[in-house]
């Protein structure tokens, strides 16, 4: 037994220094191989700057990437101009993201069966929780962008769904520094509106957590898709900013067709303004506070032919007006923590609120020709919300995000007056979303992230009632994927 | 087998040995370098400090100015001028004389101003407490200033009001103290002597190009610029000019640079009406 535990002892001393040295080795792998963050590829490989210069996590934009988007993807220096870059650069990026995802919704209203005489047959109907999970794809961005020629910016974006169907997300020109002023710039096409918290630039990538509530947000049974802020929209925009970026202000005069090419709806316009003041607050960083404003009007009737469904594109007509406003705040503390908080006031004509103005997706049920009027009760829905989304930057590599959003309706379309009223509550959305992406390393010619998030939302009284008290909504995301761009 | 244990252990703390040197370099430079990590910086009444600034630089300066400050950052290869070395404490942009150490606000300036015809962008989204901090950051790279003080900065005197006998003045001294030889005569960078310029560390370098429109390196406005040749750009051919030009001839020099920009200008407009030509550069002294 003695014999037998020193020779152990000796095997083990023997042994020691190998696992030491294999540890040793390894160890100086693992550091070899944990890269520090580079260049984010469309944009550095042109100015030789890491992708953590200009976004707090790509691809959320810090205040130097919003200046340099703001300076028209520029760094107002004599590299600006394209003349500089080797011929063979084209300011090309894709990305895409395989996933695996879990979604589970509440409240379906399935179909039960039995066995009559043998052969199954539908018998009536249940509320059921439907949970799904599976390996999945993200839709595929073609991202290329940047300058003509100095003070010559442009940005094309074809974007795919996860089928590959392809649409353009964006397609802009913009002159940039007009009269040598910051002050003066002058973009055209589709392009998103000037939201300081970019829903395009959103960190998190969940079905309900990967957009900004806030941003699209539709009272049930409401026709006006034109209020989406989050949505890019055709349009000119004017926008101006200091020096530093300090002060900032954007007016865009925009096709109220919700950003939707071929002159679908009429000759209607919406307004977007937004105007944002940053301040030095020493250590803590740069705060900046602002607010937006989305006024306009989208026709609730159009003109039919060979039937009340035969809607003639383009010709819409009986104009209602819409508005959304808030304020926009950006709070660091310190070079690690901050918040973002968007909040909003919206209202709609009550004529949406009856479900007339969409005509995009043909789903349009009412349409407002001479003679229409509104049911008894209708009214103006009005709502306000809330945004709160906190980030730990870690470093540029690692960032835990979390997100709150709250949305109350203030007035219903339907009314106590109205023959069928709706809840105070209806269709009121509260959601939370955390998660974290990690980058292990960041080349200047790709970028990779793991990313991993959770979502939850809770709607108020969208359910199918089938004779229970409550119709509440709440669906669970789970979603975790590998983020790359090359 | 206590031979073989015995012998185990030699070997791999033979190779630990071995293997020591090739590392201690960086591992000493660093070792330096985090000495000084309690580097400040006074720019007004804020206080900046070094070990405030690791995050920003890492962020946003490392990638050219490398870990160590040594301008060997992951875009050396690519970036043409290289970037600055900091544990070599010359900078170009400097309000004190030739060959002593810049002011904070010198290199707090810098940071914001940017270096046009360079990768140095404007960096002017920082606070200023952050920028404070990244210069305490650049100081520390260096033991230049924990063994010496920075310059005091130099005097420039009220700047005259321009007129055409200035400019033609001005354009004398263009002459006399050769500033053709690299900007060239039309001051397009293509004197005799642009294609032969190295910087100290034996680099490939071109002079400042008037005419092309990109903003003077350190400045634009006039005090920028007559600061230039009053200072010189320190690891660069462009010396100081300060013990060869008079103060009041140096105004006259800027006057004179001011006609060879493309921008539009006062002293442009009078060279114009002057019918200025550019300098001659076989002409004797005093007539050109």
């Amino acid at each position: 037994m003695h014999v037998s535990t020193r020779s152990r002892m000796r095997k083990a001393f023997c042994v020691a220094p190998s696992l030491f040295s294999l540890a040793a080795i390894l160890f100086s792998l693992v550091l070899g191989c944990s890269q520090p963050a580079k260049a984010l590829p469309a944009f550095a490989r042109k100015y030789g700057l890491r992708c953590s210069a200009c976004h707090e996590s790509w691809p959320m934009l810090n205040y130097f990437g919003q200046k340099f988007k703001d300076n028209g993807y520029q760094l107002m220096n004599d590299r600006d101009a394209p003349i500089w870059q080797n011929p063979g650069y084209w300011p090309v990026t894709f990305r895409i993201t395989p996933i695996w995802h879990r979604v589970s919704t509440g409240r379906n209203l399935v179909d039960t069966y039995s066995s009559v005489g043998g052969v199954s047959t539908i018998t009536g109907a249940a509320i059921q929780r439907i949970t799904k999970s599976g390996f999945d794809l993200s839709g595929l961005d073609f991202h290329t962008g940047g300058t003509l020629e100095k003070n010559f910016s442009f940005y094309v974006l074809p974007s795919s769904d996860n089928t590959a169907s392809f649409h353009f997300e964006t397609v802009m020109a913009r002159l940039d520094n007009l009269f040598g002023s910051p002050w003066l710039n002058v973009k055209l096409g589709k392009f998103e509106l000037d939201n300081l918290l970019s829903e395009k630039r959103i960190l998190t990538l969940t079905g309900n957590g990967g957009i900004y509530q806030l941003y699209h947000f539709i009272p049930q049974g409401d026709g006006n898709i034109y209020g989406q802020m989050g949505d890019n929209q055709l349009g000119l925009e004017v926008m101006g900013h200091s020096w530093d970026d300090r002060t900032r202000y954007s007016a865009s005069l925009l096709s109220s067709n919700n950003g939707q090419p071929g002159l679908m709806q009429g000759n209607a316009y919406t307004g977007f303004f937004a105007a944002s003041q940053a301040f030095d607050t020493g250590k803590a960083g740069v705060q900046r506070v602002g607010f937006y404003a989305m006024v306009g009007e989208a026709p609730t009737a159009f003109l039919t032919s060979g039937g009340a469904s035969s809607y003639i594109a383009g010709s819409g007509f009986g104009n209602k007006s819409f508005h959304r406003e808030g304020f926009v705040g950006q709070f660091y503390l310190g070079q690690h923590v901050d918040f973002q908080v968007v909040t909003q006031h919206g209202w709609d004509n009550a004529w949406f609120g009856q479900g007339y103005g969409d005509l995009i997706d043909g789903s349009a049920a009412n349409n407002n020709t001479a003679g229409t009027t509104l049911p008894v009760g209708a009214r103006a829905p009005t709502w306000n919300g809330v945004l709160v989304e906190p980030h730990y930057v870690y470093s540029p590599q690692l960032i835990f995000i979390g997100r709150f959003e709250t949305i109350r309706m203030s007035q219903q379309a339907n009314g106590p007056a109205s023959a069928n009223p709706s809840a105070s509550n209806f269709g009121n959305i509260s959601t939370y979303t955390v998660g974290y992406r990690y980058n292990p390393f960041m080349t200047s010619r790709a970028g990779f992230a793991w990313h991993n998030e959770y979502n939850w939302l809770h709607q108020d009284g969208t359910g199918p009632t089938l004779g229970l008290n409550s119709t509440n909504v709440n669906t669970s995301e789970l979603l975790l994927g590998f983020d790359f761009d090359f | 087998m206590q031979r073989n244990l015995l012998r185990n252990w030699s070997l791999f703390l033979g190779a630990a040995v071995l293997t020591l040197p090739l590392t201690s370099w960086a591992q000493l430079t660093h070792f330096d370098i985090d000495s000084r990590m309690n580097a400040e910086s006074h720019i007004g009444n804020i206080t900046g400090h070094a070990k405030d600034a690791k995050g920003d630089y890492r962020r946003y300066c490392v990638v050219c100015h490398g870990e160590l400050g040594d301008g060997n950052g992951e875009s050396f290869p690519w970036v043409d001028p290289k970037p600055r070395n900091f544990q070599l404490g010359v900078f170009k942009c400097r309000s004190t004389p030739t060959g002593t150490l810049p002011t904070d606000e010198d290199l707090f300036d810098t940071i914001a101003r940017g270096l046009d015809r360079s990768n140095m962008p404007q960096w002017s989204t920082f606070t200023k407490q952050q920028r404070a901090d990244l210069v305490a950051w650049v100081k520390h790279f260096s033991p230049r200033w924990t063994n010496e003080k920075p310059g005091a900065p130099i005097t420039i005197p009220p700047e005259p009001e321009v007129t055409p006998e200035r400019i033609k003045a001005g354009r004398e001294v263009y002459a006399r103290v050769q500033c053709w030889k690299c900007h060239g005569v039309l001051g397009q960078a293509d004197g005799p002597s642009a294609a032969t310029l190295t910087d100290d560390l034996g680099r490939p370098i071109a002079p400042y190009n008037f005419h092309e429109g990109a903003r003077p390196k350190c400045g634009d406005t006039d005090k920028d610029i007559y600061r230039i040749f009053m200072t010189g750009l320190d690891g660069t051919p462009m010396p100081s000019f300060a013990d060869n030009i008079k103060p009041d001839e140096a105004w006259d020099l800027v006057f004179y640079l001011r006609t060879l920009m493309s921008q539009k200008s006062k002293e442009k407009a009078m060279a114009r009406q002057l019918g200025l030509k550019p300098v001659d550069p076989n002409a004797p002294a005093g007539q050109q």
